[in-house]
């Protein structure tokens, strides 16, 4: 198989309107005769659900949460990117382009990225008109912020809770829209498999996840929009029910899976505190333009952070980085915070943390706009610690946050299945090797208003679709299948429960790939990971029935699939031999320690077709052209 | 830390529920109360006996799926947080706790600790929105909006629809959770043309779905982990009594040719 990007043709910045002419629309009073599945309720799948429900498009919604406003998009916390340049300080769709483009370590496609700034900025103007309230100076116009090491002001927010207000944004079109009677939604329903005829996707079946009837839905085209895979991890700062399914099913039915080893660790977040941890919480970045990062000179210096002076601490991004400092990008200020750690000059319990010190800002700029800045932060960080932030500094260290990796698409949205479309973090697209902050948000939402809405009417327009229904025999075949694997899970009766096998698999991913990487780490893992799976299949212990809620169940089937995928990580990891933004591989690094792409093998995405179970996947390969943006090693020094 | 938990089971909806006893030796007092269940879970599933089902998801107090009633007050004892980030330091050794879904007639039991919220989405759907199609609005600056506005507009939008209103509540109303949306729309310019539809449409379908009226007992703003005030329920009444004197029937005034 080879891969078509399709990305159009014309210099970049009419690339999307060349792309938007030539798509064939679907005339308005056909659009009802097309009915299409929408997986997922984030900001991708909740925008494009709403958006095809105004078109006209007979839409079927799914969600595992028991409210589309559930979905885990709703904690992001920072902000959104765009390129309004409101502030006049010389920010414009082609900087945040570049920006993208550099901070993805030249990993992205850059048609794609493009059409992200190019939308970056109707997001807003959307968004603004459906009431989100976002941040105002005292004349009435919209506030930014500087995010993430941007040297421009582009991020727009709502307090902390950016991705909570564009995601009610969302959920409130979408209920409108199934008011409306375009939109029929079905919550508490996972997808357990992508029903394919004759190579085109057709539809899902799915659990009922309070009977625990199977159900097989068909439609005319299917969307996922249902996240990242990053609680393979076990410990990340995803939701606990976020999970891989819906996308590894899809991959197993033929769809390609692109870039699985990319994950982001994001420096800030909460410390581990013991061994029953559920979840990590994550300290929202913005905390980084006021806090100053710091660890004891000294190994193994144990006082009070207050006891030691100034010139016995080592503000190390603020030495290593001078121009940058505490706001490096994130695959950096990770990186350098494992170092510290490793080197033994970790701080708390655990000697994993470093201190984020905000007394100098108290000093300078008082308590009172501290709190104003970051008020709701630090009640957050106080209630799950015990200790108070404006007079200990805070303890942090990086955890899983976001997979740059997913299903691959095409640059409209298509997978490497005809009539499968996946959009946000669950496609492998926009951000290259290391995500930007607040870029998350701003393509969860570009994919789901402004590109699916327009791509998925030419899909539409120019296939010949085959009326059929549920009682096909492919979908029967699904059905069968996803009651087969429950009854499977459910006899086992083993000895140990589904989390055991889930945090064991996560330390795995952790340790050999995490942070960084290395042949020899990502071989044993893959041994490792192998021998796990075949432990869960003879000695899991799902206990309860399969037509009634049981979270164990659910539980036991997503881990499954980690299990499958992670193994796919590590090889993924293993096969790219260099290293670039959050893929550190420890044997491709430059003489100061930082990251050494290898544009001459590497320049390219690597997208895995699966081939049956106990087979090596295929690895096909996208190359990458850089027309614009060109790449350079990354230096925030 | 021993703690000592009288969990509501009840099997499914039709189920008739009864609080069983369970011993949590060892609890640590950095533990969340979720991750207190969680290692209960664990230790029931060892013993083949069925876990305690509970809601919960993103476990940093946003995404508004965990909730139950901790010896009466739900959420339990820390204000304006809810259960997932409750922790266990809160609590001492010997304690005894009582734990129970939400009551509702409008909210059914499903399972042990879980109940069904979705008559809060068909609240939303009965008009909390700005009908505005994804297209192309003026530009996001083209209509100022006050500092002020903005901000208390931010601090009703900041429900996170968990239902301890609900719970809290001796009528079971839901006019905190209605309100809170009906003022965040109602208080920004975009949302002042649906301002009347908006609040006749969703005070009604509050009350079709069995909610209660407020009694101006104020538990649901004591309970509220986003601690939404009273003041919106205010707001709230004030719109839907001028907007039911206002009220026109709708009458179709015939097409465009």
């Amino acid at each position: 198989m080879n891969l078509d990007s399709r990305i159009p043709s014309g210099p970049i910045e009419k690339k999307w309107d060349n792309c938007r002419f030539d798509m064939k629309l679907v005339n308005p009073a056909n659009k009802r005769k097309y009915t299409v599945i929408v997986v997922g309720t984030g900001l991708a799948g909740g925008s494009a659900a709403a958006t095809l429900g105004e078109l006209g498009y007979n839409v079927l919604c799914f969600s595992h949460q028991d409210s589309p406003r559930r979905a885990h998009s709703i904690a992001a916390q920072g902000g959104i990117n765009a390129a309004k340049n409101y502030q006049n300080d010389g920010d414009s769709i082609y900087r945040l382009f570049y920006d993208t483009v550099k901070g993805g370590d030249f990993r992205a496609r850059e048609a794609n990225v493009y059409r992200l700034a190019q939308i970056s900025v109707n997001i807003i103007d959307q968004c603004v008109a459906q009431g989100v309230p976002f941040a105002r100076e005292y004349g009435g116009m919209l506030a930014n912020r500087s995010f993430g090491g941007a040297q421009v002001s582009r991020t727009f927010y709502a307090r902390g809770q950016t991705g909570q207000q564009l995601l009610l944004g969302a959920y409130q079109a979408l209920e409108r829209q199934i008011q409306a009677g375009s939109v029929k939604m079905f919550p508490r329903r996972e997808m357990l498999d992508l029903i394919v005829i004759d190579g085109v996707a057709r539809g899902v079946v799915t659990r009922d996840m309070v009977t625990g009837r199977f159900e097989a839905t068909v439609a005319d085209a299917v969307v996922l929009g249902t996240g990242g895979y990053g609680n393979i991890f076990y410990l990340s700062t995803n939701a606990r029910n976020s999970n891989a399914t819906a996308i590894w099913r899809a991959y197993k039915r033929g769809a390609a899976f692109g870039n699985p080893c990319f994950t982001q660790i994001h420096p800030t977040c909460i410390p581990v505190s013991g061994e029953y941890q559920s979840k990590l919480t994550l300290m929202s970045e913005s905390l980084r333009n006021d806090g100053r990062i710091w660890v004891p000179l000294r190994k193994g210096d144990t006082r009070p952070p207050a006891q030691i002076p100034e010139a016995e601490r080592d503000y190390y991004l603020e030495r290593r980085y001078p121009s940058f400092g505490n706001l490096v990008p994130r695959d950096v200020a990770s990186r350098n915070a494992k170092m510290v750690c490793d080197e033994g000059r970790g701080v708390g319990p655990s000697g994993f943390g470093v201190y984020l010190d905000f007394a100098g800002s108290i000093n300078r700029l008082g308590a009172d706009t501290i709190r104003e800045r970051y008020g709701n932060l630090f009640e957050m960080y106080e209630r799950i610690t015990g200790e108070d932030p404006y007079s200990l500094p805070m303890r942090i260290y990086p955890a899983v946050h976001y997979t740059m990796g997913g299903l691959w698409v095409d640059y409209r949205l298509q997978s490497t299945i005809p009539g499968l479309f996946v959009i946000g973090e669950a496609n492998f697209s926009d951000h290259g090797a290391n995500r930007l902050g607040a870029s998350a948000l701003m393509q969860g939402l570009a994919d789901g208003y402004f590109v699916l809405p327009y791509t998925i009417g030419d899909y539409l327009a120019s296939s010949k679709l085959e009326k059929l229904d549920a009682s096909h025999a492919a979908a029967r075949q699904g059905l069968d299948g996803a009651g087969e694997l429950t009854r499977k899970l459910l006899g086992i009766k083993g000895k140990r429960s589904v989390d055991s096998f889930h945090k064991e698999l996560g330390k795995y991913m952790w340790e050999y790939c995490g942070m960084a990487r290395n042949a020899k780490g990502l071989e044993h893992a893959q041994g490792k990971i192998a021998e796990l799976r075949d432990e869960f299949w003879k000695n899991v212990n799902v206990t309860g029935g399969g037509e009634e809620i049981n979270q164990a169940l659910e539980r036991a089937g997503r881990v499954a699939d980690f299990l499958e995928l992670g193994e796919l990580m590590c090889l993924d990891a293993l096969q790219r031999r260099e290293s670039c933004g959050g893929h550190f591989r420890e044997e491709w690094q430059t003489p100061e320690g930082e990251a050494q792409r290898d544009d001459e093998n590497f320049s390219h995405a690597a997208a895995w077709l699966h081939q049956g179970p106990g087979k090596t996947p295929e690895r096909l390969v996208e190359p990458l052209a850089f027309e614009y943006v060109h790449p350079s090693q990354r230096s925030y020094k | 830390m021993k703690i000592i938990l009288h969990v509501w089971r009840q099997k499914d909806r039709n189920a008739e529920g009864k609080l069983v006893r369970y011993e949590c030796p060892n609890v640590s007092e950095h533990m969340s109360f979720l991750e207190m269940l969680d290692v209960l879970n664990e230790d029931l599933t060892a013993k083949g006996d069925d876990p305690v089902a509970f809601e919960h998801d993103c476990r940093e107090g946003i995404c508004g799926c965990c909730g139950f009633v901790i010896n009466g007050v739900a959420h339990g004892p820390m204000p304006g947080t809810t259960v997932c980030q409750l922790h266990m330091r809160h609590f001492k050794d010997g304690d005894e706790l009582y734990l129970e879904p939400w009551r509702a007639m409008a909210f059914p039991v499903l399972k042990d600790l879980m109940v069904d919220r979705s008559a809060f989405d068909r609240i939303i759907a009965a008009g909390g929105y700005v009908s505005v199609s994804t297209g192309a609005p003026p530009d996001g600056n083209a209509l100022p909006v006050p500092k002020s506005d903005a901000e208390r507009a931010m601090d009703a939008a900041q429900c996170i629809g968990c239902g301890a209103c609900v719970a809290a509540c001796p009528n079971a109303s839901a006019s905190l959770f209605t309100s809170a949306k009906v003022s965040h729309l109602g208080l920004l310019p975009q949302g002042q043309p649906e301002r009347h539809e908006r609040a006749l449409g969703m005070v009604r379908q509050m009350a079709i779905e069995g909610f209660g009226a407020c009694g101006n007992i104020g538990e649901c703003e004591a309970v509220c982990p986003k601690r939404i005030s009273i003041e919106n329920i205010a707001r709230m009444h004030r719109d839907f009594l001028c907007a039911a004197f206002a009220e026109r029937p709708h009458v179709e005034t015939g097409g465009a040719g």
